[in-house]
Parts: structure tokens; C-alpha cells; sequence
């Protein structure tokens, strides 16, 4: 067979995807540019925490596509990041106090194991948003995928939060032992109903509001789905509120309007399972 | 956790590799290095009507004894090695081989079964008695080259990018219930089916069992060539669409089933009734390879990821989206599909978005 594409068989490299290079970096003060373009996530992740180190509190990545663990375990209460392009799996894992912000969406795991501060998605996210998060706030103004909240918990002032502007797929706050989940269903890529099955299955904590009516079949049998009183709907007042701000919506419109809100039955759904006490 | 892309050319236009393998270089992560591998469709324009034979041989005596069944089953049009070149990383490779042939026509009369039976019975002849001989792929102008490394390096070493298809699948594997081995990389192939495949079959054992009543062998140790077999079986010998065979292999939960209208809830019903043990159980994400498109489908409850986009003629999948806005321009749809929801792209015809369930643009503005 002769070739159909004409190459150097002596001469070509492979492919390479992600280069193990220090991405170029313009700094001025405390702001910095790093440009990620195809720079492997661990040289990127290196020097977004020596600039961090060294002061910078606004960063801006440009060029990311896929890396990894952008923003994993800083601290900085203080710090900006605003990531442009696709950030890989596990952007802000362990996240403890600073602002990311990503202009299109977001992978799988944003947020994973999250404990304060925010992450701001302007498209859609992957699966298992804020998976065993326990504070901060997770805001996304498209669609998430399947396992929104799954394990997340609150503890004492730690309350995580998740809002999310579209629809959301099956498994949404699954084994949820806190926090709050709120999905509005307004800014959707997605043809059908907002939630999808098995809502609330093995949830134990916390609570979920969904904007609308929500089909109680859709839940799983631990939860209660009833209207939000309007008390409960003003402790997501802040949140629905940040999210207006974050991308543009109207609070007052949007609080104005009808709540589902689906939380556990009971706290130990299985406390009588295997010894009754 | 392994990594999985598909691109389909729907106008029918080859591509080179080189996109498949960028995409698959995105995906470094998602492998350990133990296993990758390529299929292009539409790649032997020159003999689109020879069956194209790749094998594996671990030794001269398996290359010997294959060749000698060739010869006396098959009219042998060209036999040649595979190219491929020197790449670091990659260590011995076996023997690779490519036969294109047709069957004997006289041998094939005599055996009185259809001339693709008849390929497919050669190639589980070879796996099954010729110790060390591996039939890698056995479909017209299609073929697999995979093995052990990742997949840059054995994209690299099969020269992938001199080839031209208007299908490709690729995966990048990470080994976790079966040997690392060259015969056991994806994708898993039989005559024009290619198959990759993200997750594990729980199910193999039944799947396994229940396939060989039909002749087919799983021979390779490892979970995922059971899945090939059973497209093979649903698709090409009994005759299913291809939403049909998803719809068999990853079918709705019986609560789900319940919930439907009567018409369709007979058929579901009629569907897991005879096509039971072919059910996958486990998590996965699969996307399956053909000399007319392509079909990606997860199990139904979305345990591994899946994405797909579409740009133009361009029908894209993959385990993350940024492997694919690394080869696509600025696509139209980039969506997650719902579990079980096929996403099947056909050469010859302009995808449909309608079977995503998403709105379409102009829904979305006008919303």
C-alpha cells in the first residue's frame, strides 16, 4: 500500500500533545498572563502556584485546554483566577478561598472535595460538580451533567452551595449529606424535563430547590417533594442573587416565581436497616 | 479510566490520522502507557474489496502456520508486513502482518455459508488454534493497529498518519482487570466492525456464553472483544438498526420500561426478553467503528464519560471535550449525550441533531 498522506517516515516526531515546558508568563505586579497553550497541567500548575507565591492575586491562563487540577488546593482569599478556554478534570480540587472564573465549560469534577470560596462557570459542566464539597459556591450558567452534589456536606458554618442556570442529568445530590443545590432551568441546551432521574437517591442532608414543578417520580424514595414555603426560598435569596450578577439575570424575576424543594425524609434513612434502636 | 475518541467524516471525505492521534495525545492522561490502538475505515481504497487481514504473530512457527491456512483457504491478493518505524518507547513488538484475500471459492461453496461467516470462522479458527497468532482486524478497507504504549507513541510506530479514513476510532488504555498485551489493546475488531470501549463489562461471563452458541469465541482475555462480537451478531447477522442494537445492549431499566406508552413499552419488553444475555452490565462508554459511520452509546446510568460535538460534515466523540476542540473548528454542538442515547453518524448523510435531545440553536435564541 502506498501512502495516502505524504510524510517523512525518517524525520516525523509523534504527535505531541502537552508539552512538559514552563508556560510564558507576562507579569505586572500582582497581575499576571500565563499562556497554557498545550503546556502540561503539571509545569501549568507549578507556576500558577509559585506566581501565587510570589504575590500575584489576579491571574489571568489563556490557551487552557484539558489540564488538569487548575487552581488545586490554593488558599488565597485574596486571588482571581479567570481561566480562558476548557479547564481538564478537577478544576479547583481542595479549592480554599479563591475566585475562579471560566469564560466557556467546564470538565468533569469542578469542584471536587471544594471547601470555600467560588468557581464560576459561564457555559456548562461535566459530571459530578461539587462532588464531596463542603463549603464555597459553585455556579454554572448552562447545564450540568450527571451526579451534581454527590456527597457534598456541611458542617457547623460550612455550608456548600451549587446553583446551576440550565438542566441537570440523573443522579442530582445523590448520598447529599448538606448543602444546597439549586438548579433554575433557564439557560438550557437540553430538550426535556430539568432534573433527570433518580434525584435525591441515598440523601440524607441538605437541601435542593429546583425553579418549577418537579415530577416526584423523577426523586428517589428518601426525599419529600413539596413547594418551597416562601421563608425556605429566601435562604437562597444570596445565591440566586450572586448568580444574576455573575451572568446577568434578573433576581427579582427569577425569586418571584414558583420552588420545588426536595430534601430527605429523614436523617437516617437507614438507621433501622440492619438493628432497630 | 482510559481515554476514547471517534471522528466521522459524514460527506465521506478521508482524513489523515494526524487528527485522531492530537486528539488522542490530549488523552495522555487517561492511559498508562499498557495499551492503544487506532482503526481507520475507508483506509484500502486500493483493494476496497479484499478482506484485510492484520495479524499479530508472537513467533515465526503462529506466522507459519497462519500463512499455510491462508493459502489453502484464501485467494491471497497481497501479504506484506505493516509498516512501521522505530519509536522510543515502544518496546518488541510481534510480528505484524497484513493479508489481503478472498475466500476460496471453492472451499467457500463447499463450506455452504455466507462468504462474511466464512471470514468470520477463519478468523476464530486462527485465534483459537494457532498459539500465538492474533487476528488484529478482518474487514474491507478497514483496519486496527494498536499495542502496547501510549497512543502518540503507537500512533507514531503504525505511522498512522499515512493513512486516510473517513472513520476513525482510537483509544488510550489503563489496564486494570486484564493483561497489558498487544492483542489486548483496543480497538477489538471483526470484519467491518471496530469497537473501543471505556469502563468493564460485568457482564462478560453471560455475554461471553451466550455468543458462543453462535459461534464466536472470546479468545483475547480481556471483557471488551465480547462487545464486538455482539454488534456483529445483533447488526450483521440478525439484522438490527444500530438504535436497535444500542437499545439491546444498554436497554432502559425496567422501572423506566414501565413508565412508557404501551406500544413502546411491548417493544422494550419484547427487546430484554430475547436479547437479555446480551445486555452490558457495567460501566461504559463504547464507540464502535464501521465502513458506514460510526455509533457511541454509554450504559445507562452514565458511569463513564462521553462527549460529543459536531462541526459541519465532522461528527465527533470522546471521554473529554477538550480533545475535541482540538481538532474540530469552533463546532456547531458540543453536548454530553444522555445515557443509552446512541449517538450513531452515518457516511452519506448530514448527522441529525434532533437525536441528541438538545434544542437547536434557533430553539435557544428564540427561547
Amino acid at each position: 500500500m502506498s501512502a495516502v498522506f505524504d510524510t517523512n517516515p525518517a524525520t516525523a516526531a509523534p504527535i505531541e500533545g502537552y508539552r512538559p515546558v514552563a508556560p510564558v508568563v507576562e507579569r505586572d505586579g500582582a497581575t499576571a498572563v500565563v499562556d497554557a497553550d498545550h503546556v502540561y497541567y503539571r509545569e501549568l500548575n507549578e507556576a500558577i502556584q509559585q506566581l501565587v507565591a510570589d504575590g500575584v492575586r489576579d491571574l489571568t491562563i489563556r490557551g487552557v485546554n484539558g489540564q488538569r487540577y487548575i487552581g488545586n488546593g490554593l488558599t488565597e482569599t485574596d486571588l482571581r483566577i479567570r481561566i480562558q478556554g476548557v479547564p481538564g478534570q478537577d478544576l479547583g480540587m481542595f479549592l480554599g478561598g479563591p475566585v475562579i472564573d471560566v469564560d466557556t465549560n467546564a470538565q468533569d469534577g469542578v469542584g471536587n472535595t471544594m471547601e470555600s470560596g467560588e468557581i464560576c462557570v459561564h457555559g456548562s459542566a461535566g459530571d459530578v460538580v461539587g462532588y464531596g464539597m463542603r463549603g464555597g459556591r459553585i455556579l454554572i450558567r448552562g447545564d450540568a451533567g450527571y451526579r451534581v452534589g454527590i456527597h457534598m456536606k456541611q458542617y457547623q458554618n460550612q455550608l456548600p452551595e451549587v446553583i446551576i442556570g440550565g438542566k441537570a442529568r440523573d443522579f442530582f445530590g445523590e448520598y447529599m449529606a448538606g448543602g444546597r443545590l439549586v438548579l433554575l432551568d433557564l439557560n438550557s441546551q437540553l430538550a426535556g424535563p430539568a432534573l433527570g432521574n433518580y434525584t435525591g437517591t441515598g440523601m440524607h442532608g441538605g437541601e435542593i430547590f429546583v425553579r418549577g414543578t418537579v415530577d416526584a417520580c423523577l426523586c428517589g424514595r428518601e426525599v419529600g417533594v413539596v413547594p418551597a414555603t416562601p421563608e425556605q426560598l429566601e435562604t437562597i435569596r444570596p445565591l440566586v442573587t450572586r448568580y444574576c450578577e455573575a451572568f446577568g439575570a434578573d433576581a427579582d424575576g427569577i425569586m418571584s416565581q414558583t420552588f420545588t424543594r426536595i430534601a430527605p425524609v429523614s436523617s437516617r434513612p437507614y438507621g433501622n436497616l440492619y438493628c432497630s434502636m | 479510566m482510559c481515554g476514547l475518541v471517534g471522528i466521522c467524516d459524514t460527506g465521506g471525505t478521508r482524513h489523515s490520522g494526524e487528527d485522531v492521534m492530537r486528539a488522542m495525545a490530549l488523552q495522555h492522561d487517561r492511559g498508562n502507557g499498557l495499551g492503544a490502538g487506532y482503526a481507520g475505515h475507508g483506509i484500502y481504497p486500493e483493494l476496497p474489496d479484499h478482506y484485510a487481514l492484520h495479524l499479530l504473530f508472537e513467533n515465526r512457527a503462529a506466522l507459519e502456520r497462519t500463512e499455510a491456512f491462508i493459502d489453502a483457504y484464501y485467494e491471497l491478493e497481497r501479504a506484506e508486513a505493516i509498516p512501521t518505524r522505530r519509536t522510543d518507547g515502544i518496546g518488541k513488538a510481534p510480528l505484524l502482518w497484513r493479508y489481503f484475500v478472498q475466500p476460496n471459492a471453492k472451499k467457500l461453496s463447499d463450506s455452504g455459508q455466507r462468504e462474511d461467516d466464512y471470514v468470520v470462522y477463519g478468523v476464530m479458527h486462527i485465534n483459537t488454534h494457532f498459539d500465538g497468532a492474533t487476528v488484529v482486524s478482518s474487514g474491507k478497507n478497514m483496519g486496527v493497529f494498536k499495542g502496547v504504549g501510549f497512543p502518540e507513541e503507537i500512533g507514531h510506530f503504525y505511522r498512522i498518519e499515512e493513512y486516510g479514513a473517513h472513520t476513525w476510532v482510537a483509544h488510550n488504555r489503563f489496564p486494570t482487570n486484564s493483561q497489558a498485551w498487544w492483542g489486548g489493546a483496543h480497538p477489538f475488531s471483526l470484519l467491518d466492525f471496530s469497537l473501543v470501549h471505556n469502563g468493564e463489562l460485568s457482564s462478560y461471563g453471560i455475554n461471553a456464553r451466550y455468543i458462543k452458541q453462535f459461534g464466536y469465541v472470546c479468545t483475547l482475555f480481556t471483557d471488551t472483544e465480547v462487545a464486538t462480537y455482539l454488534f456483529d451478531l445483533l447488526v450483521r447477522r440478525h439484522g438490527l438498526s444500530f438504535e436497535d442494537a444500542c437499545a439491546a445492549l444498554a436497554p432502559p431499566l425496567w422501572s423506566a420500561i414501565d413508565a412508557m406508552e404501551p406500544a413502546a413499552r411491548e417493544r422494550a419488553t419484547l427487546m430484554r426478553d430475547i436479547y437479555g444475555s446480551a445486555m452490558l452490565n457495567g460501566p461504559f462508554a463504547i464507540v464502535l467503528g464501521t465502513n458506514s459511520g460510526m455509533v457511541a452509546f454509554n450504559d445507562r446510568v452514565k458511569l463513564r464519560p462521553l462527549v460529543a460535538a459536531v462541526s459541519g460534515d465532522l461528527v465527533a466523540v470522546g471521554s473529554e471535550e477538550s480533545s475535541l476542540l482540538e481538532v474540530l473548528n469552533t463546532p456547531d454542538y458540543v453536548w454530553a449525550p444522555k445515557a443509552g442515547e446512541p449517538v450513531i453518524a452515518r457516511v452519506g448523510q448530514p448527522f441529525d441533531i434532533t437525536t441528541a435531545t438538545l434544542h437547536t440553536t434557533a430553539e435557544r435564541s428564540a427561547a
